[in-house]
């Protein structure tokens, strides 16, 4: 491609910039209306009760409070997945997780709600507690769902790709370790809000801090039972997302059923804790991983084994259980694969999508072994990568399809600019580096829900005026969506970025679009608006070629010009050129959509994992560890990340730079976790950290330096050939402060995060001659079924299952 | 039980130069009523604890978490939000930077962040990257990692010098 952009690739001051740095950007908190009300939730403080009765009296009867909801108001479950509708908005006769919604106060003011909440009389009885996977595995009863594969076990997969043990029989050396990623959570600035009226003429509009307002807006109707045209949905934009507002929340459904029934507006917005509580974020995953490889560093099998904390709900763990496995292939040439996957219930809050989505928990696994691996064969962890990157333009073994591969380009660019080769094994002690590397989906290949309709669609309308104005459902979060769709609707029409206006997220104006998840904005959105933007393109070029006397395909568009390709010097303006489509054709707008293409996998499951392209990122991290108090510092980290080409280069800095942030906090801190308090205090799973202050995330005094480099190899699938940024630059930070870990004082911390009492304890292991390593010592005995067979593609497959496995039943003793 | 709410107070609040008569239950924090009752919304809030540093305003020139104050004891004081930075239509150094060069992503902690980096340079005019460092460890963003941030109030610094030496 020589085509010189004007607006794509140059560093700019995005749309939506000014709003931001003015205080003008509406939150949804920032929604004030006339008449409003205040919703305050009652969450439950036991981890798993039935709930005997509810007496709302007194709570009724306070001045200033309009109306009392409990879960005997709302008799439809819902589930942001169609195959787990396993929640109810306020929880009819069971709490499954401390923090569940039990009953709603709308008040005249917040102050009145919180104080109404303690007129309510809740009686629970207590249920037996299920505090994690290795309990739940060996708890069948009581189930906290009555749905699952048996027991407490939400669900089981089991995939095999060609025979691994015969692969990893035929290997010079086998590896296998086992892994622990503890959960942590998204922690948006943004405390989640809502705010919920009914219009004029009777219908339901939402305003929230969503990431999905399409799939809020389809599954509110269901909940609510009223028709979805009747329900509009319109997602502020986000204090931050990270996958935590991606599901529709409890609160959401509350205040859209208190608007309804008394006719005013009602607002919601959670307290720090409160947010802590709901959650939805990353999976606490333990990992045994087999590896097979050659002497030469080839691998010849791999086999990862993962059993997720799934917390009280389903949510997406469907979605979330498939991605703990289903990325492991896209990075190095896996010519077998196996993958069996479970997740189990228990009474905490539920997991979900985390930047990442499931898979930054294997990526840890597979990248600290690779950094085994090389150890042991005395090969350089960054040439053993380079020589086993997959093949651009390949499928992998459990047939996803790998376009453009930048990613042994992004390990030279690390390997040079960190100064690798004078550093890995030979700082002084006490100081290290580690290399990791990691790939992401470009969008899912699928939605949420089946169907052949397109995943975005944009919209665009223009007037006499020269005004440009864009409609998508895609959701502005922070990332920078809005500037996207603008900088490509901009750079196809020849117009300044900041001509276009964008109307965004909202399901009453703005044709659908799935939301900002599974980093799919930029392709998915970018290639409908290209669509959109080449289709009116066509219009003015046709009216301005009569005009100009040429040819349509010799007018030209550029710095808000239309011109003869052949003959620039004579340009009219955009403005006169609309005037003139508008003259000819009538009222000017079009429409634009974008579908993936079909994925070649054809197994039952194959549809997680596809993605219309794959980013690629290589890290390099230096870390410096004090014996005495085991507190690590990181000082620099080196990361380049193949993202095709940088719409703007200045938010995709950030969005690199940002991941790294993320990805420190998950190394070396943040953690979710939960303690029982004692049985005299209820015996409940409570978290034992609810607060900013508690709950450690990197400050500015943290943050260490981060040199970003962007490869640019531009994809065809992808618009402009962009690939996705927001969530691959993630997932190579955490195994590489692992690895610089190990390089520094020779101490394997195989568990994230790597905290000071870790490092302390595996260095007295090593002092005594112990093997120096705290990680997981066992993995318990899950019932993964049979595994489907699915020949890859070298072995004569043609991406179906060759077997029909039995997945139940499994024997209940097997369990215990 | 005694339900009656209490009595509102009146007094008047100076925001960004700006006196105005306000009226509020006294128990109410500064953030609050910047908000509720002022509608200065680009204030924002991400704990009510004094633990974000999103809420940050100026008082007297100090960036004050507004969640902790209460409004009560702010009567008559210079109080300073993200709303008055910007004279007229034009942008103040600070917020030229920060959208120009990717100090604010999502925008959240952005009118938190700006509002001590208005506090740090009229003290320091040329901070070192340290002292920037420092002047905004109370204030969390989830999105930038931070370097976005230094790099923009850097550049507002070296803009506003150039400015006054004109």
């Amino acid at each position: 491609m020589t085509k010189r952009f004007d607006v794509i690739g140059k560093p700019r001051r995005r749309v939506d910039g000014r709003a931001k740095v003015t205080g003008l950007t509406r939150f949804a908190d920032d929604v004030m209306l006339p008449r409003m009300l205040h919703c305050k939730l009652l969450r439950s403080a036991h981890p798993h009760a039935t709930i005997e009765s509810i007496d709302v009296s007194r709570a009724q009867a306070r001045p200033g409070v309009h109306l009392v909801l409990t879960g005997k108001d709302f008799p439809v479950t819902f589930g942001i997945l169609p195959v787990t509708q396993d929640e109810y908005p306020l929880a009819p006769e069971r709490v499954r997780y401390v923090g569940e919604p039990v009953a709603a106060i709308i008040a005249r003011d917040e102050q009145t709600a919180f104080e109404a909440l303690d007129l309510i009389d809740v009686q629970y009885r207590p249920l037996k507690t299920i505090s994690d996977p290795k309990e739940a595995l060996a708890t069948p009863e009581p189930r906290i769902h009555s749905y699952g594969e048996q027991g407490n076990i939400h669900r089981l997969q089991a995939l095999e790709f060609g025979d691994v043990n015969e692969a990893l029989a035929r290997a010079d050396h086998v590896f296998e370790d086992l892994f622990f990623y503890e959960g942590n959570t998204h922690l948006p600035i943004e405390q989640h809000a809502s705010v919920a009226a009914v219009d004029g003429e009777g219908k339901l509009t939402l305003w929230s801090s969503t990431q999905v307002p399409h799939y809020i807006h389809r599954a509110l109707a269901n909940a609510l039972q009223i028709p979805p045209a009747h329900v509009r949905v319109i997602a502020c934009p986000n204090g931050g997302g990270f996958g935590g507002k991606c599901d529709l929340h409890n609160h959401e459904i509350v205040v859209s059923k208190a608007a309804i029934l008394l006719g005013r507006p009602v607002k919601i917005c959670l307290t720090r804790e409160e947010v802590f509580y709901m959650h939805r974020g990353r999976h606490p995953v333990l990992m045994r991983m087999r590896t097979g490889v050659t002497k030469d560093g080839k691998i010849t099998g791999m086999h990862t084994q993962t059993l997720l904390d799934g917390g009280a709900y389903g949510g997406y763990g469907a979605a979330s259980t498939f991605y703990t496995g289903v990325l492991q292939t896209v990075t190095y040439e896996i010519p077998r694969y196996k993958f069996d996957a479970c997740r189990t219930f228990t009474n905490k809050p539920p997991c979900g999508p985390k930047r990442g989505h499931g898979t930054p928990q294997p990526r840890f696994g597979q990248e600290v072994q690779l950094d085994r691996i090389a150890e042991k064969l005395e090969i350089d962890p960054a040439e053993l990568r380079l020589s086993i990157v997959a093949k651009p333009n390949t499928l992998t073994a459990n047939w996803l399809k790998i376009g453009t591969i930048g990613l042994a380009e992004c390990i030279r660019k690390v390997v040079a600019s960190s100064d690798w080769k004078n550093k890995f094994r030979k700082l002084p002690e006490g100081r290290g580096v580690g290399l990791a590397c990691g790939a992401y989906l470009c969008g899912a290949g699928l939605p949420i829900y089946w169907n052949k309709m397109p995943q975005s669609g944009v919209q665009l309308l223009i007037d006499r005026s020269g005004q440009v104005t864009v409609f998508c459902g895609a959701t502005e979060i922070g990332q920078g969506s809005d500037d996207v769709l603008a900088a490509i609707v901009a750079e196809v029409l020849g117009i300044d970025a900041y001509d276009v206006r964008c109307v965004t997220g909202d399901t009453g104006l703005t044709p659908v679009d799935l939301g900002s998840y599974s980093s799919r904005v930029t392709v998915m959105m970018g290639n409908a608006a290209i669509q959109a933007a080449e289709r009116l393109r066509e219009l003015i070029a046709r009216a301005a070629a009569e005009h100009m006397e040429t040819l349509p395909e010799n007018v030209g568009f550029a710095q808000g010009r239309v011109f003869r390709a052949d003959d620039p010097g004579k340009p009219m303006s955009f403005r006169e050129a609309i005037v003139l489509a508008e003259e000819k054709f009538g009222t000017l707008g079009s429409v634009g959509s974008y579908s993936p293409p079909r994925a070649p996998g054809r197994y039952k499951g194959a549809g997680v994992g596809p993605s219309p392209a794959y980013s690629y990122t290589a890290c390099v991290v230096e870390a410096e560890v004090d014996r005495n108090t085991g507190w690590i510092t990181v000082p620099k980290v080196w990361i380049a990340h193949d993202i095709g080409r940088a719409v703007n280069p200045v938010s995709a800095r950030g969005q690199v730079e940002g991941s790294v942030y993320m990805g420190l906090g998950e190394a070396l801190m943040e953690e979710q976790v939960f303690r029982r308090l004692p049985p005299k205090l209820s015996n409940a799973l409570v978290h034992k950290i609810p607060s900013l202050l508690e709950y450690k995330s990197l400050t500015s005094l943290d943050m260490p330096e981060v040199f970003t480099e962007l490869v640019e190899d531009p994809d065809p699938n992808c618009p402009f050939g962009a690939k996705e940024v927001g969530q691959g630059p993630l997932l190579p930070v955490m195994p590489a402060v692992a690895n610089a870990v190990y390089d520094a004082i020779g101490v394997r911390i195989d568990e994230l995060p790597i905290t000071p009492d870790k490092v302390l304890a595996a260095l007295e292991k090593k002092a005594k001659g112990e093997t120096p390593r705290v990680g997981p010592e066992s993995f318990p005995d899950v019932p993964y079924p049979e595994p489907m067979l699915v020949p890859p593609p070298w072995e004569g497959g043609d991406g179906n299952s060759v077997n029909t496995p039995r997945r139940r039943p499994v024997k209940k003793e097997a369990l215990a | 039980m005694k339900t009656a709410a209490p009595t509102n107070v009146h007094l008047v609040l100076r925001v960004n130069g700006e006196e105005q008569q306000v009226s509020f239950a006294p128990y109410k924090t500064l953030l609050e009523v910047l908000r509720e009752d002022m509608n200065l919304t680009g204030t924002k809030h991400g704990c009510e604890l004094g633990e974000c540093g999103a809420c940050a305003v100026l008082v007297e020139g100090v960036p004050v978490l507004s969640c902790l104050a209460l409004a009560l004891d702010c009567e008559g004081r210079a109080i300073e939000t993200v709303e008055g930075l910007a004279s007229g239509g034009k942008l103040h150094p600070l917020q030229a930077a920060f959208a120009d060069l990717g100090g604010a992503q999502c925008g959240y902690c952005t009118p938190g962040i700006l509002m001590t980096a208005k506090a740090l340079l009229e003290r320091e005019p040329n901070p070192s990257r340290e002292r920037i460092k420092e002047a905004i460890s109370g204030n969390l963003c989830r999105c930038t990692g931070y370097q976005q941030i230094y790099e923009s109030i850097e550049e507002a610094a070296r803009t506003i010098q150039q400015g006054s030496k004109r």
